[in-house]
């Protein structure tokens, strides 16, 4: 331990935020610095590779205006740590955790490590409590549970900060418990913005949002998911509250982490997005979660966006992998002008039968989801027959089954703005399959 | 062997020690992470962490173990749950938190716990290296121990003992312990391999029937993502018919081994034991650091040969091998070496074939038969199969059982594909059921082949003119074909369902088909009469 602040004024050369430092004392990898600018600007960074007396620094933030002669270094022989308080709660923050809500900082009760701690998987509690959404597609179907990791796959021009809004606005615990929101944007545009700040601004919700602007370094896109998970695990673990993490989106995320990686002359994996990506997404999603025999839970919604469409695209395949079940966007039903365009087929929410049922829900709700499923995948496959043979040609039980598929489409799945709670999705799919006669008596 | 740490990237660092061996044992830092010598060079040595680097500062201090990164192996293994390198799980817990803290060694081994020792050799008896000298019972599980050396016993326990203690002492002073340490990368030898005999029965019919897997056999399950590989696998290691069930989640999800967990302590076999009781869990998920995960597999194998080798048929399940082998790309990378394909180092093909070579039929050192069965999952991104990792695999595994995406979402589970998946061993396991369960075994198996391959033709024909414009005899068969896919190929893995005995197994198939011979002979009455009505009347 060197105990003490060292300042140097030996950078040999700056490559976008990489920044290395010659003649370095005992540097530590993931060391706090400080770069102060010619003209005074004052920037964080940290330590990222050291080879002898030369240090590599990933500077977060604007790296215009510094040079090699003035610019000065200090590392502060410490690690990142993220100040964590109840009083987080209602305030919003940038990247690197400075207040952007026009109110000072808050004292911090205890300090935490930015990437955490893997949880001990003996310790893991298993995820099996109901989070509601007030959205009939996840809450009947693809039921979000406390501690589950649920991304949601988009495509552009599809609304899914619409579903985030939703979701951020409605949804809520079906029991009792103190229940709070994590808010991830980055990469925002500042439209979008502004329109994330009236929506908080109305939130019933507790909450507390970071934001990471598209015009804002992209170090931070690294650093601000990371802040908020450990924030949320905080409000958890230690202070017993159900959290929802939504983030989006991890696309600007994988994006982010690909630029910072080429500039490192690291080598490109698929679509030169590193081979780390896996490991590094593992990082995040596997935040989420339960302990076993304590109150509190992370659980995650992070949107992404899947470029082309394709959901073999390495950032929704490698979220796909790791993350309990998706909810996959239908570009089809969103041209139906159906809101939320959820496509149940593809969706999945593979922790959903442990939190069903008699004790959670309903007694009913494995019988509707599955009923409300088959049928449905039934009503699909015959509208590709149908395009075939049209709708004379086909038996006239196979017609109701059509009709039902329209249906549940735009009953079901198309909600608009309305919030319903459980018990209202499962009554509408029950009158649904009572109506078409799907429903054994 | 001390020094000092002089350069740090990720979980790569070098250290300054001289006299290092490659694979040698190292710890780094004041925190004494654990971390092993991967390249040698003349003025430095470079040291692939196991554990978070992060606060590790250039300077701190180093030191050699003189000996390789090890497991321990010995009386109590089972029913544990370790990480990677081997560390108990719940007394980490204990100690530490519910979070993983770094540069915590704890002995893997409960040394306080009792154990009834039954000596075969009493004082005096010359024992040689390699020799049994006694066994325990670990659960319902006959433990057997062997001399570590060879010469004659001076002192022997009868009874209790702990493994803190020596069971035996040999007269030149020789300690012989209950346990022993076990270089992790190197196979355990034994006296012969031998040819692959018996089917190991998964319970799952698609797989018993048309896929079987052997007992010392391997068998690669690729699919892409929600096609239930880890149910697949978790299934399986539930209820195989294998003396001792190796599972390890590698790279992958945290809740998933959290429900392995809970679920296998819950469930019990036919005798009423706890599944755990026979389950070795090495988990290492996808957050935990990558180096562990690259060695979690090399622990577990090590583990699974040890029971191997006291003649029992161990099964080893690995989740996911892709996960492994992206953790080897990503130690390359940092090592600098030169990719192949993919990125990927070029010996991955090599350093694969030589992991699942561990898995076979073997003759012990005391003339048993012990088996070794690997199932791995594979994880190809996009689900693309011509991914190196799959590929490479196929060459050396033995049966190949491909998860279908489209299956997948047609709810088809298991998702096994029955055109592109196969087994090697399908002849010989067929002479087994043969002879134990039906005589006609192979002969159902070529109809049910049959069918299945007469629909493939037919559903495209059906596509186009619909069930109607089919004729009769092909809607038999389309029938006949959905009933052998809905009925025998499916199978629910939370019902009473998920394990299906050779016996029923073949007794549903046989119905299935039995049923299609009377509806297609039952047309060719309703043909015949047809056609002697039709001469009839224009007689």
């Amino acid at each position: 331990m060197r105990l003490a602040e060292h300042r140097y004024r030996s950078i040999s050369s700056i490559r976008g935020p990489l920044v290395f430092v010659e003649r370095v004392f005992q540097a530590r990898i993931g060391e706090t610095v400080t770069l102060i600018a010619p003209d005074g600007k004052e920037l964080d960074g940290e330590v990222l590779k050291i080879d002898g007396k030369q240090a590599l620094i990933q500077v977060f933030g604007e790296t215009h205006g510094l040079d090699l002669d003035k610019t000065s270094v200090t590392l502060h022989d410490s690690v990142k740590r993220v100040p964590l308080s109840k009083a987080c709660l209602g305030r919003l923050f940038n990247g690197s955790f400075e207040p952007i809500d026009g109110a000072p900082m808050y004292i911090p009760e205890s300090w935490g490590a930015v990437s955490g701690a893997p949880i001990n998987p003996v310790a893991r509690g298993y995820p099996s409590e109901v989070i509601e959404t007030g959205i009939s597609s996840i809450d009947g179907l693809n039921t979000l549970v406390k501690g589950q990791k649920l991304p949601i796959f988009s495509s552009a021009g599809l609304p899914a900060q619409e579903l985030v809004t939703e979701i951020l606005r409605n949804s809520r615990l079906p029991g009792e418990g103190a229940f709070a929101v994590v808010f991830i944007a980055l990469g925002l545009t500042f439209h979008e913005f502004n329109f994330f700040q009236r929506i908080l601004d109305q939130m019933s919700n507790q909450f507390v949002a970071f934001i990471n602007l598209a015009s804002e370094p992209v170090v931070e896109r690294l650093l601000a998911p990371r802040l908020g998970l450990t924030v949320a695990e905080d409000l958890a673990f230690n202070h017993g509250m159900d959290v929802l993490v939504v983030v989006t989106d991890i696309t600007n995320y994988c994006d982010a982490l690909r630029e910072v990686s080429t500039s490192r002359e690291e080598l490109p994996g698929r679509r030169g997005y590193p081979g780390y990506m896996y490991s590094d997404l593992a990082s995040l999603y596997e935040r989420a979660g339960r302990l076993l025999g304590r109150p509190g839970s992370v659980t995650m919604l992070p949107v992404l966006t899947m470029p082309e469409d394709d959901i073999t695209h390495p950032i929704p395949d490698l979220t796909g992998y790791i993350t309990e079940g998706q909810l996959v966007f239908s570009r089809e039903l969103h041209q139906k002008g159906i809101f939320p365009p959820i496509d149940v087929l593809p969706s999945l929410s593979r922790l959903m039968q442990h939190g069903i049922g008699e004790q959670q829900t309903r007694g009913d709700h494995r019988q509707i989801a599955n009923l409300l499923y088959q049928s449905y995948a039934k009503g699909r496959d015959l509208r590709k027959l149908e395009a075939v043979v049209g709708k004379e040609g086909l038996l006239k039980e196979d017609r109701v089954m059509l009709e039902m598929a329209d249906s549940f489409e735009a009953t079901f799945v198309h909600q608009g703005q309305e919030r319903r709670d459980i018990g209202q999705t499962l009554d509408l799919g029950l009158q649904l399959l009572k109506q078409y006669g799907v429903y054994p008596e | 062997m001390k020094g000092k740490v002089t350069a740090i990237f990720g979980a790569t660092v070098s250290v300054d020690i001289k006299g290092l061996q490659l694979y040698d044992r190292v710890y780094v830092g004041q925190h004494r992470l654990t971390g092993e010598v991967v390249h040698l060079e003349l003025d430095r040595t470079t040291i692939q962490v196991f554990e978070d680097t992060r606060g590790l500062a250039v300077g701190e201090p180093a030191e050699g173990a003189k000996a390789p990164l090890t497991v321990k192996l010995g009386p109590g293994l089972l029913g544990g749950i370790y990480d990677g390198l081997q560390r108990p799980l719940t007394k980490l817990e204990e100690q530490s938190g519910a979070f993983i803290s770094i540069g915590k060694e704890i002995f893997p081994l409960d040394r306080q716990h009792s154990w009834t020792f039954k000596p075969q050799k009493s004082v005096g008896d010359s024992v040689a290296a390699g020799e049994r000298f006694g066994q325990v019972m670990e659960g319902a599980l006959c433990h057997p121990l062997y001399s570590a050396s060879g010469g004659i016993i001076d002192q022997i326990i009868d009874g209790e003992f702990n493994l803190s203690e020596p069971v035996a002492v040999l007269r030149n002073g020789e300690q012989l312990l209950g346990w022993h340490a076990w270089a992790v990368r190197r196979p355990r030898p034994c006296r012969n391999k031998r040819p692959v005999e018996r089917p190991l029965i998964t319970g799952q019919r698609c797989i018993d029937f048309l896929f079987p897997l052997m007992k010392g056999g391997v068998a690669i399950i690729p699919g892409g993502f929600g096609t239930g590989k880890t149910v697949l696998e978790q299934t399986i290691a539930k209820f195989a018919d294998a003396d001792v069930v190796v599972y390890v989640g590698c790279g992958e999800r945290g809740n998933e081994m959290a429900g392995l967990l809970s679920e296998f302590g819950e469930l019990s076999d036919a005798e009423g034991r706890s599944l755990l009781e026979r389950t070795i869990v090495v988990a290492n998920t996808s957050n935990m650091p990558v180096a562990a995960r690259e060695s979690s597999i090399f622990t577990a194998v090590s583990m699974a040969e040890y029971y191997r080798d006291m003649g029992y048929d161990v099964l080893f399940l690995a989740d996911s091998l892709s996960r492994w082998a992206e953790a080897l790309r990503e130690i390359s990378s940092a090592l600098e070496e030169m990719p192949g394909e993919e990125g990927y180092p070029t010996y991955l093909g090599s350093r694969l074939s030589s992991f699942i070579e561990r898995a076979g039929v073997v003759e012990t050192h005391d003339g048993q038969t012990g088996s070794l069965s690997m199932l791995l999952a594979v994880s190809p991104p996009g689900a693309d199969f011509s991914e190196p990792v799959t590929q490479s695999c196929l060459r050396v595994a033995g049966a190949y059982y491909l998860l279908d995406t489209s299956l997948a979402h047609g709810r088809h589970f298991p998702a096994i594909n029955w055109v592109q998946s196969y087994s090697l061993s399908g002849q010989k396991a067929a002479a087994y059921f043969q002879e134990k369960v039906d005589q006609r075994w192979l002969d159902m198996q070529h109809r049910c082949r049959d069918i299945l391959q007469q629909e493939e033709a037919l559903r495209e024909v059906a596509e186009v003119v619909g069930m109607e414009g089919l004729q009769d005899r092909d809607r038999i068969l389309m029938k006949a074909a959905e009933k052998i896919r809905r009925d025998f190929l499916c199978q629910n893995s939370f019902t009473e369902d998920a394990f299906s005995s050779p016996e029923q197994t073949f007794n549903k198939i046989a119905s299935i088909v039995a049923d299609y011979d009377q509806a297609l002979s039952g047309l060719d009455e309703t043909d015949r009469d047809a056609d002697a009505g039709g001469a009839h009347a224009s007689g």
